[in-house]
């Protein structure tokens, strides 16, 4: 039966679950706060406490991607409009009525240490089981030289960790920005400031798109628009290869909050495998509402006892050492594209992906036969569309489509079944991804008959790299 | 000058409300985004025509419904009437690869009049090759779909095109025969119009019946181009066929189009299970008609009407009567019609009366829909222009009929198939005369 309890997350932090949401609108204050901890999340990061802001509207816009919506999410909206004391009064009622749950408090005031200083005592005083330091806002906050303009100075993450560390009795946590060339540079200042942990990664700088009758960049402002922070599903990848970074470098990894992209208890295992010891959400939670948690937490449990971990701390970091730099792949490992005719529904797009898109070796020929021997010659897509065009079709007499079920060993004609030229393929995976069917074209493994051998190896101690060889 | 127009008839239109309504702008859009975008698709090598199905789908999909438009009315210029009236279940939609993955197939059919509705109410006009440049004449005989398609390549093409039809409204079955809630006779006039815009010229009344009037044609233009459809509806050949009461199928889907029955009521008996049986049987329920049977002499699995229009008639509340021969008519009392009818058995080859299983059905109007016959006589005064078993005798690739000048595609070809059959046969023999008239001059 496993449990997926979080104890003594950056150093003290204790959770019913790993699942916690982000610092963002659904968690703006008290009352919701207290609805999401009923509807199942285990912890929540307040909205980022500060200095009252004035907002402006529109402030959301988003990509979306072939039918549906939300692919990627953008937002200009600033940290808390509400006043300091009323968000604290809130923080402290709801600790009052969900002990169990945590309450992170996000910050973010001026960059001097008096007022770093009072607003930490403050949010400590009611209750908060820790804090997380908004070094992240990409937008707005960062002209008035807080936000990314701290996360993106590594000194000066360190300077305000070290000044929140003189009076911190929690855990700090520090998030980080994304809209950096590396991000561990500010992740390891942030390990020198004292940080207990880390949240990553915050919205990454965007323009969504453009209003193609206006002209005016989407979320508009009156005729006007303004870079935002993405977020969404479309930044689970970088997201994913941020917390990687971090948490492969000695002098970065801390105990990790992974944000990015996370909507379901899927991604929530591979922010885990990479060492995550818990997951922030947001932009699902805007886009269904809290109740999205019930499976996130039902999943992981499944997921956990049907690979046999019982607790988060059983698999977290896994998949870490299975990262490593592309010079130690092993160069004679080789695999192939292999077609399920019987899966196959003759939509022919491996066919046209591996001709324009990769490296020409899945035909049209199975019943036609390779053109000239060994080395095969074959029509190029443009010339077998043009036939196939040129022919002439009319509608059967024979009405009866009745009768017209499928004959013959595949579901699909063999002459729209691709063949791939198994000494051509290259192995790299195109087809198997524009492939609609699941499980119909799969990469099998051939021998090369050759050790493993990987580029470091091949051109260790040689003179010259290899690269001169091109 | 525009062609021949119907009035609006709001009565019609309700009691024939569409079977299936256009898409809702999102809805379309999230249908596209359905398709797989197929390469060398299974759906276009499925239309006689070869509408770029994926290619107009996806510029659904991005917002260029123009360019979508336009995709569609390259290859087939009826794009419009072929998005109602195609049975796309056996077409493109049936050769979808999603039905593979037990998926629904792509709703194409709704998808490109989704298009096409879009382009009609743009107003924009196609483009048509400059007048001037016409030097080849050709008449295309008979107004419907195949010499539509045809006129319509030839002037895009720079040649001059005249559409002879002998009855009063142009669109041959498009606008007399197809069921109102698949294509309004209207919507086929408005796609009409569109071809005549292109600069295609129309003489309606005329009928090409005598020896003279061919040769006149034949003096005015270099080449004929034959889309006549096939002939009147076959008889049933027995006694008091021509009873008042008894009116076929054509003559009953075209009546009621152009507004001449507006009502029926009673009993109604349509002989025959075709389309165009269910058609005028559906038609009889929607005008009005308590009870509407089809009789049919074989049975369920024998019928040529396609399943979904059977599933469809059953709908409608159509009653079907299997294995029964009509075997005369008579004028009962009050005026009403008595079919008289007869069990009957397949044996071997034959159907055999069943002894004592003679049965009378009093009804007021008796359909004869058991197809149509072959041709007018038009055609057996063509001279050298080959006719086997009633059609004309054409190359399948270019329409030539055995008179090098006289090309021919449709019904008239193919016996009676589909409306997308008749424009690919008239579009390929438009083709066909201007590069035979480009060889001839140069």
């Amino acid at each position: 039966m496993p449990d997926i309890r979080i104890r003594g997350f950056a150093g003290k932090i204790d959770s019913p679950n790993p699942f916690w949401l982000a610092s963002a609108p659904p968690t703006n204050c008290g009352e919701q706060i207290m609805r999401a901890f009923d509807a199942g999340w285990g912890g929540a990061v307040w909205k980022t406490i500060g200095e009252p802001v004035t907002n402006v509207s529109s402030r959301y816009s988003a990509t979306d991607w072939n039918g549906q919506r939300i692919m990627g999410f953008n937002n200009i909206e600033l940290i808390s409009d509400r006043r300091v004391e009323d968000n604290l009064r809130e923080m402290a009622e709801v600790k009052k009525r969900y002990p169990q749950h945590v309450v992170i408090a996000s910050l973010m005031v001026a960059s001097n240490r008096e007022s770093w200083h009072e607003i930490v005592v403050r949010a400590e005083d009611v209750g908060a089981d820790g804090l997380e330091l908004n070094f992240g806002c990409p937008h707005g906050m960062s002209e008035r030289g807080m936000g990314s303009a701290v996360g993106q100075v590594p000194e000066y993450a360190q300077m305000i960790t070290e000044w929140v560390k003189e009076k911190a009795r929690t855990p700090v946590l520090v998030k980080l920005t994304p809209n950096i060339s590396d991000i561990r540079t500010v992740a390891r200042a942030a390990k020198r400031g004292g940080a207990d942990g880390l949240s990553a990664i915050n919205t990454i700088n965007s323009i969504t798109g453009i209003d193609l009758d206006t002209l005016v960049p989407r979320p508009i402002v009156d005729g006007k628009s303004s870079h935002g922070g993405y977020c969404g599903p479309a930044v689970k990848p970088i997201a994913l290869n941020m917390v990687q970074q971090i948490m492969s470098d000695s002098d970065a990894a801390l105990p990790l909050s992974g944000i990015g992209g996370i909507g379901n208890w899927r991604d929530a295992a591979e922010f885990i495998l990479l060492g995550c010891g818990t997951v922030q959400v947001c932009t699902a939670v805007m886009h269904y509402g809290y109740r999205i948690v019930e499976d996130m937490a039902e999943g992981l449990d499944n997921w956990m006892r049907s690979k046999g971990f019982n607790t988060i701390e059983d698999f977290r970091g896994l998949s870490l050492p299975r990262v490593t730099e592309w010079k130690h792949l092993n160069l004679n490992y080789r695999i192939v594209a292999r077609i399920d005719e019987q899966k196959c529904i003759g939509c022919e797009l491996c066919h046209i992906a591996c001709w324009d898109g990769a490296h020409q070796c899945i035909h049209l020929d199975r019943v036609t036969g390779p053109l000239n021997g060994h080395i095969e010659l074959h029509p190029t897509p443009a010339i077998r569309e043009a036939e196939s065009r040129a022919s002439i079709v009319e509608t059967t007499v024979a009405r009866n489509e009745r009768e017209s079920a499928v004959v013959g060993p595949y579901p699909t004609p063999l002459a729209r079944i691709p063949r791939v030229d198994e000494t051509e393929c290259v192995g790299c995976n195109l087809c198997s991804l524009v492939c609609p069917v699941d499980q119909c074209i799969t990469m099998v493994r051939v021998d090369t008959g050759l050790p493993p051998e990987t580029w470091d190896e091949r051109t260790r101690g040689a003179a010259c790299p290899a690269q001169t060889q091109s | 000058m525009s062609t021949a127009t119907l009035p609006d008839d709001p009565q019609l239109r309700e009691r024939f409300s569409e079977l299936k309504p256009a898409l809702a702008p999102q809805a379309a859009v999230i249908e596209a985004d359905r398709c797989l975008y197929c390469f060398d698709a299974p759906c276009t090598a499925a239309c006689p025509t070869h509408i770029d199905v994926p290619g107009f789908i996806k510029r659904i999909a991005s917002g260029n419904l123009r360019g979508s438009a336009l995709r569609i009315l390259d290859a087939n210029i009826l794009g419009s009437s072929c998005a109602r009236v195609c049975p796309v279940e056996v077409l493109c939609e049936g050769a979808c690869v999603l039905h593979r993955q037990n998926r629904k197939p792509i709703q194409i059919a709704l998808l490109q009049r989704h298009a096409m509705d879009a382009f009609q109410s743009s107003g924009e006009l196609l483009l048509a090759a400059p007048t001037a440049s016409r030097k080849l004449r050709v008449a295309c005989v008979g107004g419907g779909p195949a010499s539509l398609a045809c006129a319509a390549e030839l002037c895009r093409r720079g040649a001059q095109a005249t559409i002879i039809e002998r009855r009063p409204l142009p669109g041959g079955l498009n606008t007399y025969g197809v069921a109102e809630y698949k294509l309004r006779a209207t919507d086929s006039l408005r796609e009409v119009e569109m071809i005549r815009s292109m600069g295609v010229e129309f003489r309606f009344g005329v009928a090409i019946d005598s020896a003279a009037a061919v040769s006149a044609l034949e003096s005015e233009f270099d080449s004929i181009f034959l889309g006549v459809g096939l002939g009147a509806m076959q008889r049933l050949g027995i006694p008091g066929e021509d009873s008042k009461g008894v009116m076929n199928a054509l003559e009953l889907i075209a009546a009621y189009k152009v507004g001449h029955i507006r009502e029926m009521h009673g009993t109604i008996v349509v002989v025959g299970a075709g389309n165009t049986a269910i058609d005028a049987a559906n038609a009889a329920r929607r005008l009005g008609a308590e009870t509407v049977y089809l009789l049919y002499r074989r049975g369920r699995s024998d019928m040529s009407a396609f399943d979904f229009e059977y599933d469809h008639a059953k709908q409608e509340g159509v009653q079907f009567l299997w294995r029964r021969q009509p075997i005369a008519i008579r004028t009962g009392e009050y005026g009403r019609l008595l079919l008289d009818t007869v069990q009957v058995q397949q044996v071997d080859e034959r159907l055999l009366p069943i002894p004592d299983s003679h049965f009378t059905i009093e009804c007021d109007v008796v359909v004869p829909a058991i197809g149509q016959s072959p041709l007018a006589q038009l055609i057996q005064g063509l001279r050298g222009v080959g006719v086997r078993e009633g059609r004309i005798v054409a190359d399948l690739a270019t329409g030539q009929t055995d008179n090098p000048r006289y090309f021919a595609a449709g019904d008239c070809v193919n016996g009676g198939r589909e409306v997308v059959d008749a424009v690919a046969g008239g579009k390929r023999a438009a083709l066909a005369m201007l590069k035979t008239a480009e060889v001839a001059h140069a």
